[in-house]
């Protein structure tokens, strides 16, 4: 019913004040705000479609468009340019919450690049649970047996739960399986982060098949950590 | 009649105020009466004029079905949300009342829905600020309390538009207090707001940069503020009035009206000495010749109020976790709201935030100071506010309705806004041309335990195979914070339409009657206050030239000057009783012009005491002509 997000378009029109050529967001010639056309958020901010990225740059960019975008500085101008600085600087605001959140960004990078992420997501969790649906759920093979035994003492300890009984090894060993989970987390950012740096490489000089591959690979790290992210947060909730 | 002044206005649930900027620095204008809190009471008299402010107070105690207070915890709820509202409050709903219909409420034998009674006291608002510029004024920014939601801050616009103000822009309280808290000082850091006020609680956090303020989050409880405190003392004092004397008063606030109004007052004066001194005492005279004394101590005061201030807690913690802040991250705290100025809600921000807050500002002028600095920079900015800049955000996460009854967040809390999201629909049966979609907005999964906003039907969806339809949806979140939606079906190109039904508000054909009404009488009416301001004041000029030609001065004057003001006084005497405002004013100030050297003289032979330090509106008469043009108190309602 729901299919998110949206495909990087070329850009390229006329100012509609003076019809010269115009720069992204304002006529080149004369100075006006420009309607947004659909630019990717990388484009917006001319940044390359890499996945690393200095934040401060990142947020130094963003307040200078703000300055210039923000619909504050618009309040006596027309109506049509009123219009096209709310809707500029409504993208401004999304482009910068989604590339300034290191996960948002690499998402983002990989449905500008055509991938589609499974549905891991808390909403998914929910969703499946209020429809009765089945989930998809890939367990990555590495931890098959580590989630094998700690869905065990979950269940166990719900059981305990509406017993109202207490045990403390159960506790002790969910306790030790979520630290394990928590290290596994942080590994997997590292990891991310390697790849990071082989896709910024490959924009370079990488060939399209490279990019494939590494894109495949980030796609695989990513869903391995929204599944671990998520086993967390059910340890946490049966914890609660 | 267009003019330049932008005013800020704080609409409070206790009190409201109006403020500019006056050069470098925002100020609260003044009512009649000369104080700078407007009280948020309305009140019918017995020829059903409107009253608003102070004035209105009395009727609180003396016919209290006759006027209401703290209406803004009505604003933007349905009937189903204020069951609470209902037992505590003296609302008297209007008996014809529709389920799923806007609230209307009962004063005296008139209905009002409550962004009309919250419009007039916008509207004494706008007349208080014509009377102090003596010029119209059409444009506002107003505030609101940032966890207000879609619904309420409509509510809060169309009771702008209905008091005949084109609302510029609506601010968050805690924002724009940070506003005036950062306009003299190059400030940079993390600041954090914490607003208790009369009905409404919220905390919001910014990251102050070069003039930029940049709210990171923001959090709150519409329905918490000084009001629970009274509520709860009010409980407490008829629970002992019922136990001393028997009278119980409880059972239906509404019908022992008077009784519970002076609970009230005596528990609110109460409460306001507490703040300062370790002891108050409660002394009401009930109907009936009966009284009830009682001496509440600072230390059981703070006992009571404890689970009250205690839900400010969540909020707070709440705002640093989605902030992804520590408390010692932060630089500095900023106390705004009347009910800061408890001891143990101050003790309770400095135990959880780990430093000793802001105190300096007056909590309760700050918001509309900030909003005065907003409708500044909306107006092009001045030296001191053009490297100002407020990036503010969105207090709840937008969704929709999905399968299943499940929220599909879009738009999450926290978002600087503007924000927008675009969806894409599809249809589930072959030929299918309308889809109903339903947007949500809170935090909760299910769509039955957030707030309904709108319900929408896409119309026109060009008769395809189930599943062929691409619709584009955008939902966009404005800077007021209002959500606006648009729809296109992208396979024929064909622009859906849409309909939006607001679930809780007026339609803007509503609002439109609404205004038309109001305007054409405020239009009319400002209209006419000039001219009888100008009269009061020509009868103020003309009384005192009466005076002057007795005095030993006027024949000190030439012949010729003598000649020039008696024609200038006939001038007067002739237009003063007609309608023309500007010929009245015209020649009270061309006969100004020419007593002035009377008035020099009559001060040089020291016939009459000293002109200098006059009040503008005293329009005392011994003192002989005025150089300045004396403001006369206007007597309108």
């Amino acid at each position: 019913m729901i299919i998110p997000g949206q495909g990087p378009r070329e850009a390229t029109a006329s100012c509609w004040s003076c019809g010269t050529m115009r720069a992204v967001h304002f006529c080149s010639s004369c100075g006006k705000v420009q309607p947004p056309v659909p630019v990717d958020y990388f484009s917006f901010f001319g940044f390359p479609r890499k996945l690393n990225l200095d934040a401060a740059a990142l947020e130094k960019e963003f307040y200078a468009l703000s300055r210039r975008l923000h619909p504050d500085l618009f309040a006596q101008a027309n109506p049509e340019e009123r219009a096209f600085s709310l809707e500029q600087s409504s993208m401004l605001n999304d482009a910068y919450r989604t590339l300034k959140d290191p996960i948002k960004r690499t998402e983002y990078l990989l449905r500008l690049e055509g991938v589609e992420l499974e549905e891991q997501s808390k909403q998914a969790t929910e969703k499946a649970r209020a429809t009765g649906e089945l989930k998809k759920q890939v367990v990555p093979p590495d931890l098959l047996e580590e989630v094998f035994e700690l869905n065990m003492h979950l269940e166990e300890l719900r059981t305990q739960k509406k017993m109202g009984e207490d045990d403390p090894a159960l506790l002790e060993e969910i306790g030790k399986a979520k630290l394990s989970l928590e290290e596994k987390y942080d590994a997997l950012f590292s990891e991310l982060k390697a790849e990071w740096n082989q896709w910024d490489k490959s924009v370079d000089d990488g060939t399209e098949e490279d990019r494939r591959k590494i894109l495949g690979k980030i796609l695989d790290v990513l869903n391995r950590r929204n599944y671990v992210r998520n086993l967390v947060r059910d340890v946490n909730e049966a914890l609660e | 009649m267009a003019s330049d002044y932008i005013v800020g206005i704080d609409l409070g649930t206790t009190n409201s105020l109006v403020a500019y900027m006056q050069g470098d620095s925002p100020v609260v204008i003044p009512g009649e009466d000369g104080l700078n809190l407007v009280p948020s009471v309305v009140a019918l008299d017995e020829n059903n004029q409107v009253i608003v402010g102070n004035a209105a107070r009395r009727y609180l105690i003396e016919t209290p079905e006759r006027a209401v207070y703290s209406i803004k915890r009505l604003m933007g709820r349905g009937l189903e949300d204020i069951q609470d509202e209902l037992k505590l409050f003296p609302f008297q709903l209007a008996e014809d009342l529709q389920p799923g219909e806007v609230l209307r409420i009962k004063i005296g034998e008139r209905t009002y829905t409550p962004p009309e009674i919250s419009a007039l006291v916008l509207r004494q608002l706008k007349r208080n600020a014509e009377r102090f510029f003596g010029a119209p004024v059409s444009q506002a920014v107003i505030t609101v309390p940032a966890y207000f939601n879609d619904a309420q801050r409509q509510a809060t616009k169309d009771a702008g538009r209905i008091a005949g103000l084109n609302v510029l822009r609506l601010v968050n309280e805690p924002t724009a207090a940070s506003l005036a808290y950062g306009l003299d000082k190059n400030k940079h850091g993390i600041v954090v707001v914490y607003d208790l006020g009369g009905g409404t609680f919220d905390i919001s956090i910014l990251k102050l940069h070069d003039g930029i303020f940049e709210v990171i989050a923001t959090n709150g409880d519409t329905h918490l503020g000084g009001d629970d405190i009274d509520n709860l003392l009010i409980a407490i004092a008829l629970d002992d009035i019922r136990g001393d004397l028997g009278l119980d008063f409880r059972r239906d606030a509404r019908n022992s009206g008077e009784a519970v109004q002076r609970v009230r007052q005596a528990v609110i004066e109460a409460k306001i000495a507490l703040s300062s001194q370790p002891m108050a005492k409660l002394d009401v005279d009930l109907p009936g010749g009966h009284k009830y004394r009682r001496e509440i101590s600072l230390e059981a005061f703070e006992q009571m109020i404890q689970p009250i201030i205690d839900r400010t807690v969540g909020p707070c913690k709440q705002a640093l976790k989605d902030a992804g802040l520590k408390p010692e991250q932060i630089d500095e705290v900023v106390l705004v709201g009347g009910s800061t100025r408890i001891p143990k809600v101050r003790r309770l921000v400095q135990d959880l935030f780990g430093r000793v807050p802001h105190t300096d500002l007056n909590p309760d002028e700050v918001v509309a100071l900030g909003a005065a600095v907003q409708a500044n920079i909306l107006g092009g900015g001045s030296e001191i506010t053009k490297e100002m800049l407020l990036l503010d955000v969105t207090p709840l996460s937008l969704g929709i309705e999905v399968a299943g009854g499940v929220t599909d967040k879009i738009i999450l809390r926290n978002s600087t806004v503007p924000a927008s999201a675009t969806q894409y629909y599809t249809t589930q049966v072959d030929g299918q041309t309308n889809i109903a979609i339903h947007v949500l907005q809170g935090e909760r999964e299910l769509a039955r335990d957030c707030r309904s906003l709108a319900r929408f039907d896409l119309k026109g969806v060009p008769p395809m195979p189930a599943g062929m339809p691409r619709i584009e949806v955008k939902f966009l979140i404005d800077a007021n914070g209002i959500l606006r939606v648009s729809a296109r079906e992208q396979r024929s190109g064909k622009e859906a339409e849409i309909d939006v039904q607001p679930s809780y508000g007026l339609t803007d054909e509503q609002v439109e009657n609404m205004l038309l009404e109001s305007f054409d009488y405020a239009e009319e009416d400002f209209r006419q206050r000039q001219v009888i301001e100008a009269r009061r004041e020509a009868d103020t000029i003309l009384t005192a030239l009466a005076k002057g030609k007795k005095n030993p001065a006027w024949q000190e004057l030439t012949s010729e000057e003598r000649r020039n003001i008696d024609t200038l006084e006939k001038a007067l005497l002739a237009v003063k009783d007609g309608d023309d405002y500007h010929a009245i004013r015209e020649a009270i100030d061309a006969l100004n012009q020419a007593t002035m050297h009377l008035a020099e003289l009559m001060m040089d032979t020291a016939v009459s005491t000293a002109l200098k330090g006059k009040a503008m509106n005293d329009t005392d008469l011994e003192e002989g002509p005025q150089a300045g043009h004396p403001v006369a108190k206007a007597d309108f309602e």
